[in-house]
């Protein structure tokens, strides 16, 4: 993969970069014949134009970036490893815990069940990028102030939810709250201080 | 001058909270190494048998695969051949499985290999080229099967003060004898700890004789010590950095076979391998709570006295390790009964090793018994508490020893009024509330207030703040903030200017995060190190200043820069003068238990209390108010405390309803392999939890008075949930967890 800053050369949508070795494609069901057996045969140049990398354009916390990625990475593996941002948990990896939580264009995704380029042109957001600064956004600091957390693996998750909650219009109750809050496990079973952090954030009015 | 607040019992925020809502904080798999690599798991597809062959062809030359290592071509492991052979390890109990050392398998989705690739993408693909072969031979996963074959633990064989023999005081089986009596089998299926953080380790060979893990453990020193043995190297040598841990619950008390597999994989591929678990690979590989039979027989006097309790209980283990639990322990000392019978066994299946899980045996134990306690209040008639209070008991039944202290009293009048307790019906399905049935319930937990020995480190430095270290971890408490409380007490010191490192196996050493002895023993420890620092700061300040020459520990407060007394603030001397004499000013003392222990017998109490809404055509449980209430002796952060109390709420609520890990015996697969299929307890799952604290000092534990929140915050709460079920419905649930079947 490659970040480029966006002002570096425009980005070359010819330029693949090309798989060393091919007998990965065997088992692909989706590549034709012909290109299967051009890998067995070790002819590696006719299988990269099966198999590349995409270009992929995102905007991550408010820095636009010109990547190229492999079409089955996830959204998730995207952050984690290859930009760096750990701050998106992996917990399951299958869309059903929560922990990968991030804003897509403003709604709240779940990061592992989608594969990075279905975002192409797309605004991410991620835990660090909540912040402003040094200064914490009100649902961190509401988390902080109520304890929502214990272990804090859930937490980039659940805060990511919880501003969704808020701006969706899903915080007008306790029981609102806990219904629109399953999404996110937490295992150290810290709910009721996460319910308490966002009914502050609701009552207090600030801008989430 | 003022004197510095208070900190302990203070609600303070965590001092991790800002890394925590930030997504600053680094847990075991998000360390940037240079070069680093990723390995995925290959399990084994039987469940009993021999590998015969392994087709790694196809993988090997899958894009960007560095290795593929199996046991036919692993690099020797030094500690392998060794294993079992070390007289202080008693090799009958068995041990953790050798990776990739043998042809065998003894559970399904025993790591057969391991792939290492680039990237995480091509590490998984190229996983799934490798295919093993295999001889199968026939398995046992069910324990009801296996019953028949359930023998008395080895360690207990061997040693009749092991507290896994059999116990008895008056007469055996009594309870059949008497008058008023029950007699009930008690299920609880194999439960999975499924932190939120999957198992994950980096590995990083730094020199052919350097290892250095991060690592998911809640012991660093104990993962040091396992990875020493295992590669031959001295202790010194191995370095296990766990600073954050995504919640365990018990799974990382143990070292794993996946851990030995990325240690192995970066040996070979020389860089450092990354290697996180699916969740699929939490319920084969990294333990669980054992499906355990049990059966208790009770008698009682007409008045409510309880005559006679047999307890018996069958828990399931690995081929290769004896895992045992105190399932049988809360039984022997709560009540007042004068005839006791405890029988444990064991029964071998070709499972992965169990490893204990939040309230371990105790939990397990405590559903059996409370149970038991509520269904014989009810064919007394009498009202469950006041049935507990019948046969509270003064004195530990079970050595005769006083308590250190104990205020279960108290924690009943606090949970009872809270609750609305008098709300509760004698007759049960007497309430009904639209379409739902309404109960109250009650379950009792108890734990050992354990002190093991830790050492914490001190010292003051020159920008004017001290630094404390101690190798223990944090699985979630918030073992750093409430370590910090401390020192800002006994130093006498603004808590912003205290920084207490943990999760490094390098810091002054302490036990693994669990049994709830944490703030026992690393409390104490950094009580000593503060007091320790403060005299050698003393000393150093008496140079120059006659003031300090005969002050008292009490005395002396760190502030603003200086070091000065509290009954004399003009007397101070800056740090800075105090640093230039000394030099250096580390200090690391340890703290060990005395021998209180042996006087008094010492143990957490709690008591949960649970209103259950049941749907009278569905089925359907909500738990619509939990209130528990702990005798834990000194809280020292109320805020951290009670979200302790409520997470272990949490997972009583898990255990009550939903956990149920299944294995089809007939490939001895789980067929419950993620979060659809095992259901672990949701936002909207909890109800708001009240939580009550007795906060009474135990003078014996440690000089702070605490005895332990972790393991009480769960036990007793499924059987509290099951008694209020019973309530509200007139069904008794012995088997868990309770689902709508069962009362349909
Ligand atoms: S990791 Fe994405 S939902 Fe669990
Ligand atoms: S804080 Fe540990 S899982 Fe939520």
């Amino acid at each position: 993969m490659n970040t480029e800053p966006e002002n570096a050369s425009p980005h070359d949508d010819s330029r693949r970069t090309f798989l060393k070795q091919s007998t990965l494609l065997t088992a692909m069901a989706l590549v034709p014949g012909p290109v299967v057996s051009a890998a067995e045969a070790k002819l590696d140049e006719r299988v990269a134009e099966a198999i590349e990398q995409v270009p992929l354009s995102l905007k991550v916390n408010g820095k636009k970036l010109k990547l190229s990625v492999e079409p089955r990475t996830t959204l998730l593996d995207l952050l984690r490893e290859q930009l760096h941002l750990n701050g998106t948990k992996k917990g399951c990896d299958y869309g059903q815990c929560g922990a990968c939580t991030v804003h897509v264009d403003g709604q709240r995704v779940n990061s592992c069940l989608s594969f990075a380029v279905m975002h192409d042109g797309k605004e991410i957001t991620t835990i660090e990028g909540l912040a402003d600064g040094d200064k914490l956004h009100p649902m961190q600091e509401a988390f902080v102030k109520h304890d929502g957390f214990q272990c804090g693996y859930c937490t980039p998750g659940q805060i990511m939810s919880a501003v969704a909650c808020v701006r969706e219009g899903h915080a007008g109750s306790e029981g609102e709250i806990r219904e629109y809050m399953s999404g996110n496990i937490c295992r150290c079973g810290a709910y009721s201080n996460i319910v308490a952090a966002i009914q502050d954030v609701k009552k207090g009015g600030q801008k989430v | 001058m003022k004197t510095p607040e208070k900190q302990i019992g203070a609600p303070m925020d965590r001092v991790d909270g800002r890394l925590k809502v930030t997504g600053a904080a680094t847990y075991s798999a998000e360390y940037e190494l240079p070069g680093i690599t990723y390995a995925v798991l290959v399990g084994s597809t039987i469940t009993k048998g021999r590998i015969t062959g392994i087709d790694s062809k196809a993988a090997e030359r899958a894009p960007g695969v560095l290795a593929v290592i199996t046991h036919f071509n692993s690099p020797k492991v030094p500690g392998f051949d060794t294993a079992g052979k070390d007289p202080s390890q008693p090799a009958t109990v068995g041990g953790p499985i050798k990776i990739f050392h043998d042809d065998k398998i003894r559970f399904n989705d025993q790591p057969i290999a391991i792939v290492v690739a680039d990237t995480l993408e091509r590490a998984r693909f190229a996983a799934r080229l490798v295919k093993g072969q295999y001889a199968p031979e026939k398995h046992q996963t069910n324990l009801e099967a296996s019953k028949p074959q359930a023998f008395l633990p080895t360690s207990a064989k061997k040693n009749p003060k092991n507290p896994m023999n059999d116990y008895q005081r008056g007469k055996t089986d009594a309870y059949k004898a008497g008058a008023i009596k029950l007699e009930q089998d008690y299920v609880i299926p194999t439960e999975v700890h499924h932190p939120m953080e999957l198992q994950a380790i980096t590995a990083h060979w730094e020199a052919p004789d350097r290892l250095t893990i991060y690592d998911k453990t809640q012991g660093t020193m104990a993962t040091r010590r396992d990875f020493a043995k295992e590669w031959g190297l001295p202790e010194e040598n191995v370095k296990v950095i766990a600073t954050f841990v995504g919640g365990a619950f018990g799974n990382a008390l143990h070292s794993w076979p996946h851990e030995s597999a990325a240690i192995m994989a970066a040996k070979v591929v020389n860089r450092p391998v990354k290697l996180m678990l699916t969740r699929e690979q939490m319920f084969t590989m990294v333990g669980y709570r054992p499906y355990t039979w049990q059966k208790i027989g009770m008698s009682a006097t007409a008045d409510g006295k309880i005559t006679a309790i047999t307890h018996e209980s069958i828990g399931q283990t690995s081929s290769y390790e004896e895992f045992t639990e105190s399932t049988l322990a809360q039984t022997r000392m709560m009540y007042q009964s004068p005839n006791l019978t405890t029988r444990y066994r064991l029964a071998s299946l070709d499972i992965g090793s169990p490893i204990w899980m939040r309230g371990p045996g105790e939990a397990t134990g405590a559903f059996a018994l409370e149970s038991a306690m509520d269904e014989m209040a009810h064919q007394l008639g009498i009202d469950p508490l006041e049935f507990r209070l019948r046969n509270y008991t003064d004195t530990d039944p079970e050595n005769g020893k006083p308590w250190s202290t104990k205020f279960l009293k108290e924690c009943y009048q606090l949970g009872a009024d809270r609750i609305g307790w008098n709300k509760r019906q004698l007759k049960p399905g007497s309430v009904r509330d639209g379409d739902w049935q309404v109960g109250y319930g009650m379950g009792v937990g108890t734990f050992g207030a354990h002190r093991g020995a830790a050492t914490v480190g001190a010292q003051l430095l020159p920008n004017g703040t001290v630094l404390l270290q101690c190798a223990t971890t944090d699985i979630g408490p918030g073992t750093g903030t409430v370590m910090t409380q401390i020192a800002a007490d006994t130093l006498g010191m603004d808590p912003q200017k205290i920084r207490f490192e943990l999760g490094n196996s390098s810091f002054p050493k302490a036990g693994t995060q669990g049994g709830s002895s944490t703030v026992n023993s690393v409390g104490p420890a950094t009580q000593q190190a503060c007091l320790a620092l403060k005299d050698k700061l003393r000393q150093l300040a008496a140079v120059g200043s006659a003031a300090f020459a005969s002050a008292k520990k009490e005395d002396i407060i760190l502030t603003d820069g200086y070091l000065t007394l509290a009954s004399n603030s003009t007397a101070r001397v800056p740090y800075a003068e105090l640093l230039k004499q000394a030099g250096g000013t580390a200090v690391a003392v340890e703290a060990k238990p005395d021998g209180a222990g042996q006087k008094y017998s010492m143990y957490s109490f709690s008591v949960h209390f649970a209103e259950v809404l049941v749907h009278v055509l569905t089925g359907e449980v909500r738990v619509s108010k939990l209130v528990s209430c702990a005798d834990a002796g000194t809280i020292i952060n109320e805020k951290t405390a009670a979200n302790q109390m409520k997470g272990g709420a949490v997972g009583g609520i898990g255990m009550a309803l939903m956990e149920h890990a299944i294995i089809d015996d007939r490939y001895g697969r789980y067929i419950t392999k993620d979060f659809a299929d095992y259901h672990v307890p949701v936002n909207a799952d909890s109800p708001d939890i009240q939580v009550a604290f007795v906060n009474q000092p135990d003078p014996y534990v440690n000089a702070l008075g605490t005895k332990g929140i972790g393991e009480i915050a769960t036990i007793g709460v499924a059987p509290a949930i099951a008694n209020a079920v019973f309530n509200a419905t007139g069904k008794r649930v012995r088997e868990l967890p309770i689902t709508p079947d069962k009362l349909v």
